[in-house]
């Protein structure tokens, strides 16, 4: 199949924000609807990579080949399979919902505050697509460029200190990789073709160092405990669509990385290591879920619940079990519609009163009884009730972790009563009660813009509850090709 | 055929979603319509397809396939039997007595809510959105054929027991009780996907036959990590489930402050329906049961402390709607025991008795209640049955019932139980017996206490207002709005609440007489299976001899003079000598403070679980995360790169002398080495 499909999905955002950025920031109404038009073409081109996707088929499709630096054979390689396409559709999609959510709320310099967004979401997608080690890398890092700019810029009090603590642990992690990518390159003769590297026997040695150079690298992006503490930082100063993409899309990267890197190129390695990812994981699902508990800012309260959520992640990765891997890949995608909603309410309220400290609020069904209905059903969703697709992800790893281990199960498990402990806990502070103060007693419900956008979200999570079906339908042939291949020897 | 299966859970569906969404459009009486609709035509449904069930017609089969991943299919189907068949009749008979009744119920509602509150503006239609949409969460669980429908149905019934405990969430009360029902729903559920985790994992199958026809080579195996028997561990692990949606001993705590809801879904979800779930989930599972003796006697053993020590509770309470909670769950643990007797149809037909008789029992409530203005302490009331002689009426059947006098209902299906525990084998029926029995003395004392305690007796409401500090304070609070301070004149409810009582009622009497039926026909066939060394329900259906022996037989045993004895007590106490109870109050005040302190569980979740787990969150955030971490991982690399930086600042001093000074004693230490080395 030779289409220009991916390229267009990395390029119509990055260079469609070159008209929004040159549009400037007074003509705010033009920006507005130029960014949306953008962002829309950006998420329309990437649905034919659904429609036409093959699910009978394990490899790569849609693959684009082209010579980039050929001193180093560096090549412009793109290409998607079962496990990485949702989340350039994800992604896409994250990004109409961002330029909406950030429609009239942000009044400083509104034309790069989109097109920041638009580059970041086309950057993303060269994430997920990029199949040469270099290409990766330059998009991986350059990432991190427009997210460190939306914190700093548009971020809140402590917002430059939270941006450089983002930037170096996301950045030294990646570093580690740079080292383990070029260790490969050199190893397989010249190639910075990952699906080479898949191939590749590499003894057991260079296995765990590659491994541990790669984990460093994915660990901070996840983040995995215990270095996540950036998370929270980051999202209490970043902007509300900063939180959104941070929460939906940056956090996959590390996961994705996984999956791409870890797994496939050092199987060995990773059965080796299986038991200290675990133990990190279900730290993370536990730890994480009491540390959540605690919180007294909103913001910080959901950026725990998503480190717990993506313990999920890694933990489902890590139990080598087809249920174990697609419920994993399930739970990323549903935690980029339910926490990009969860922040995206909290947003809400902070346009309206300014604060994301819960003691401040208390009866907003009373004013705001639209919101807080769709707040309640995210909430529920966040704590995977079944029917939304919080429950698919987190069913499928439990049942896969007490398939590998009963103990696995159990600690995952537990999250059904911290998760929903926190989370309505909150609800019950925030949302119900009486009327605490005379500005929760002056809200004004949802207008029909942020209506549309907490809407969509609902229609997501919730046909992803009813009919996963579709979604699990696409990553077969791709995960079961990557568990044999794992299964698989690889030693020199 | 499947058409019609279908119609039936998404008929209340329908009427959910158009009473939620269209709330505005449709008004009122709009709302109550299209539920009470969709609903009563769940239930014509039902009655045809009970028809045809009955004509042998049992259909197992898939609606879609949900999702499918590791070679696990998992589907949305429905299986319709005897058992799934009786089920839907309950909850569809006893939701559409419930729809009309809440018409009278929450006709005021607007009066709970403070002035001003956009969420009061269509509280009415939301109300009956939520009870179809509960409607058809429980029917989902019912009819599914497969374990992970199960679970959607079970959380999504408990979603709507949150969205209705927390009803009037102007109340701290009512908020504080249902994120307590959640998260103690949620304990349960943790074991119940323990236990569905551990079916999928060893039988490949989520799907109720795959599953069942796999039993015997289940029963073989034990888990691999923990070493347990597999069946036994599966069977307590679904079980926990059960013990929490079914409110059985400890993690019944959440059922007594879920009566902080509206009347109408303290009948419906807290009484007949959705509790019972745990009851109809064992009884489905009986194929798994019945392999693991040690299961059975952990359920019988958990059924008999319920029974007995919630009845005990019930005594001592005074509010009407927490006397009839404390009932409920003592009523379930008979209907636990009986599972765990291998009497499962004798469970599920306690189930259906106990649903119409508790449903007239808290709906009669519901109607002194507004009849009291709001009024739920029975130290207030008193007398009412000249001024509301419908609701005495049938509030009496149901004690009765309730009690296990013949030849009401409650008589031929909790005297099953009794028996049927008398001839279970397993560990710890001895024990669950004695406690049967005591409980019926307990529910005949409690059961009667109440009649007397609200409608005989002096009108204490007369007395008027003076102690606030008891009570229903919320209630008070919403109602001092519209003042009814002076005595209160109590009048009968009006039809739509008077109805539905009168139409429960009936087979709060007369249901009891299938009992030939449902219980010694085979009449379930295969819906539930008992293995064949548990012999208690053969050795009963060859001893029963029709309803009329049964009751001739009954009068002469103890359960029968156990429940009169505790009836005729609570006439003693608050009819003949009602000075009396105030003086053994006295006299008997500590077991009096345990009871009313319900056995300090409240307190202990409060402060262990609830403190205790805060207190984790907070250490593990302070110390962990500020302190070990970002202290001293995170700004400890900082700061030692800081401190050698610093060190190495030193040397850099820009001063000519000094650097000089370092050169030459490096040149004299370089040389020394040099020259020793020579």
């Amino acid at each position: 199949m030779n289409s220009q499909l991916l390229s267009l999905a990395i390029w119509v955002p990055i260079l469609g924000a070159v008209p929004v950025f040159a549009a400037g920031s007074e003509r705010r109404c033009l920006v507005r609807w130029l960014a949306l038009a953008v962002a829309i073409a950006g998420f329309l081109v990437t649905l034919p990579l659904y429609t036409r996707f093959d699910v009978t088929q394990a490899g790569m499709q849609f693959v684009e080949q082209a010579p980039w630096i050929t001193r180093f054979n560096v090549q412009y390689l793109l290409g998607v399979d079962g496990i990485s396409m949702p989340f350039i559709l994800l992604n896409s999609f994250i990004t109409v919902m961002v330029v909406l959510a950030g429609w009239e709320v942000i009044e400083e310099k509104q034309a790069q505050y989109m097109g920041a967004f638009l580059v970041m979401s086309g950057l993303m997608n060269g994430i997920f697509s990029a199949l040469d080690g270099v290409l990766f890398y330059v998009f991986f890092e350059a990432s991190l460029i427009p997210m460190y700019i939306i914190i700093g810029v548009w971020g809140g009090p402590n917002r430059v200190y939270a941006a450089i603590k983002f930037f170096l642990y996301t950045l030294l992690g990646s570093l580690l990789m740079l080292v383990a990518l070029i260790w490969l390159f050199l190893e397989s003769g010249g190639s910075f073709n990952i699906l080479e590297w898949h191939r590749m026997p590499i003894a057991m040695g260079p296995q765990i160092l590659i491994f541990i150079a790669f984990l460093v690298s994915f660990a901070v992006k996840v983040p995995m405990w215990p270095v996540h503490t950036w998370l929270p930082d980051a999202h209490v100063e970043a902007p509300t669509g900063g939180s959104v993409v941070l929460a939906a899309i940056a956090l996959k990267l590390g996961a994705y990385g996984f999956v791409r890197f870890s797994l496939p190129i050092v199987p060995d390695a990773s059965h080796y290591l299986a038991p200290l990812m675990i133990a990190l994981s279900l730290t993370a699902v536990v730890y994480i879920g009491f540390v959540a508990l605690v919180q007294a800012d909103m913001k910080k309260l959901i950026a725990y619940s998503s480190i717990s959520h993506m313990g999920f992640v890694t933990l489902g990765f890590f139990i080598f079990n087809a249920i174990g891997v697609e419920g994993a890949l399930v739970q990323m995608i549903s935690h980029g519609f339910i926490s990009a909603a969860m922040f995206l309410c909290v947003g809400v309220m902070y346009d309206r009163m300014h604060s994301r400290m819960i003691a401040d609020y208390g009866g907003v069904v009373h004013t705001m009884p639209k919101f807080a209905g769709l707040f309640v059903f995210f909430a529920m969703a966040n704590s995977g009730l079944p029917a939304t697709s919080g429950f698919v992800g987190e069913f499928m790893v439990i049942l896969g972790a007490i398939k590998a281990n009963f103990w696995m199960g159990f600690a995952a498990a537990t999250t059904l009563i911290l998760g929903a402990a926190y989370t309505l806990w909150m609800i019950k502070r925030v949302v119900f009660g009486a009327v605490a103060n005379d500005h929760v007693a002056a809200l004004e419900d949802i207008n029909g813009r942020e209506f549309l956008v907490l809407g969509l979200l609902a229609a997501c999570v919730l046909a992803m509850g009813l009919y996963p079906f579709p979604f699990t339908e696409v990553m077969h042939a791709s995960v079961d090709n990557l568990l044999k291949h794992v299964a698989v020897v690889k030693l020199q | 055929m499947k058409t019609l299966y279908l119609l039936v859970p998404l008929a209340p569906l329908a009427g959910a979603i158009l009473a939620g969404f269209f709330s505005s459009i449709l008004g009122r009486a709009g709302a109550h319509t299209v539920t009470s609709i969709g609903v009563a035509i769940s239930f014509i449904l039902s009655v045809l397809i009970f028809q045809d069930v009955q004509a042998g017609h049992v259909f197992n089969g898939a609606v879609y396939t949900w999702m499918e991943s590791g070679g696990l299919k998992l589907e949305v189907g429905f299986l319709i039997d005897q058992l799934t068949v009786l089920m839907m009749l309950v909850v569809t008979f006893v939701s559409l007595m419930v729809h009309i009744y809440t018409i009278g119920y929450m006709a005021h509602d607007e009066e709970n809510w403070p002035s001003g509150s956009k969420a009061g503006t269509n509280s009415y239609q939301r109300f009956f959105s939520y009870i179809s949409l509960f409607t058809f969460s429980m029917l989902m669980l019912v009819m599914s054929n497969n374990f992970v429908q199960l679970f959607f149905g079970w959380e999504a019934v408990g979603l709507v027991s949150y969205l209705l405990i927390g009803f009037w969430s102007v109340r701290e009360t009512a908020i504080y009780a249902n994120l307590k029902a959640f998260l103690v729903n949620r304990v349960g559920d943790f074991g119940f996907l323990l236990g569905i985790g551990l079916v999928a994992a060893y039988a490949g199958s989520l799907d109720y036959a795959q599953v069942f026809a796999k039993r015997n080579e289940l029963a073989a195996l034990t888990e691999v990590v923990t070493g347990w028997p597999l069946i036994t561990a599966i069977c307590i692990c679904l079980f926990i489930g059960a013990m929490g949606k079914s409110a059985q001993f400890p993690l019944h705590v959440w059922l007594p402050d879920s009566m902080e809801g509206p009347t109408p879904i303290s009948a419906l979800i807290h009484a007949a329906t959705m509790v019972t779930a745990g009851i109809f989930m064992v009884s489905r599972m009986s194929p798994l049961f019945e392999l693991s003796d040690t299961a059975l006697s952990f359920v019988i053993v958990i059924g008999a402390i319920t029974t007995l020590s919630m009845a005990l509770i019930a005594i001592v309470q005074t509010d009407v709607k927490r006397v009839v909670a404390y009932s409920t769950l003592s009523q379930l643990g008979y209907m636990t025991m009986a599972l765990g007797a291998s009497a499962y149809s004798v469970a599920i037909f306690h189930l259906m008795t106990h649903a119409f008789f508790k449903a007239v029992l808290f709906l009669g409530a519901g109607s002194v209640i507004i009849a009291m203005h709001h009024e739920q302490d029975m130290r207030k009331m008193g007398g009412l049955r000249k001024y509301m002689p419908i609701t005495y009426a049938t509030m009496l059947i149901g004690a009765i019932a309730n009690a296990g006098l013949p030849p009401f209902a409650g008589f031929f299906s909790k005297d099953s139980i009794i028996e049927a525990v008398h001839l279970a084998q397993v560990p710890g029926a001895h024990f669950a017996y004695y406690c049967a029995l005591a409980a019926v003395f307990v529910g005949g004392l409690y059961s009667f206490r109440l009649i007397f305690f609200t409608f005989h007796g002096e009108e204490r409401f007369r007395h008027g207002h003076d102690d606030h500090g008891h009570g229903h304070d919320a209630a008070h609070d919403a109602h001092d709005d519209h003042g009814h301070h002076g005595p209160v004149e109590p009048h009968e409810s009006p039809k739509v609440v008077t109805l539905p009582l009168i139409l429960l009622a009936i087979p709060a009497i007369a249901s009891g007489w299938l009992i030939g039926t449902i219980l010694y026909g085979n009449w379930f066939g295969n819906a539930i299976t008992i293995a064949g060394v548990h012999k208690g329900m053969a050795t009963m259906a060859e001893e029963f001899h029709g309803i009329f022996g049964m009751m001739a037989h009954g009068v002469t045993t103890l359960p029968f003079w156990l429940a009169l004895s505790g009836a005729a007590t609570a006439w003693y106490l608050y009819i003949a000598r009602p000075d009396l109870p105030a003086v053994i109050k006295q006299k008997l005040a500590f077991p009096a403070m345990i009871l009313e302190e319900k056995y300090g569980f409240d307190r202990f979740n409060d402060w262990f679980f609830a403190g205790g787990a805060r207190l984790i969150g907070r250490g593990l955030w302070k110390g962990g995360d500020q302190m070990l971490i970002d202290g001293v991982m995170v700004n400890g690399s900082a700061g030692a790169v800081g401190w050698i930086s610093g060190l190495v600042r030193l040397f850099q001093t820009g001063r000519i002398y000094q650097y000089a000074f370092w050169m030459i004693f490096g040149v004299f230490g370089l040389m020394t080495l040099w020259m020793s080395r020579v």
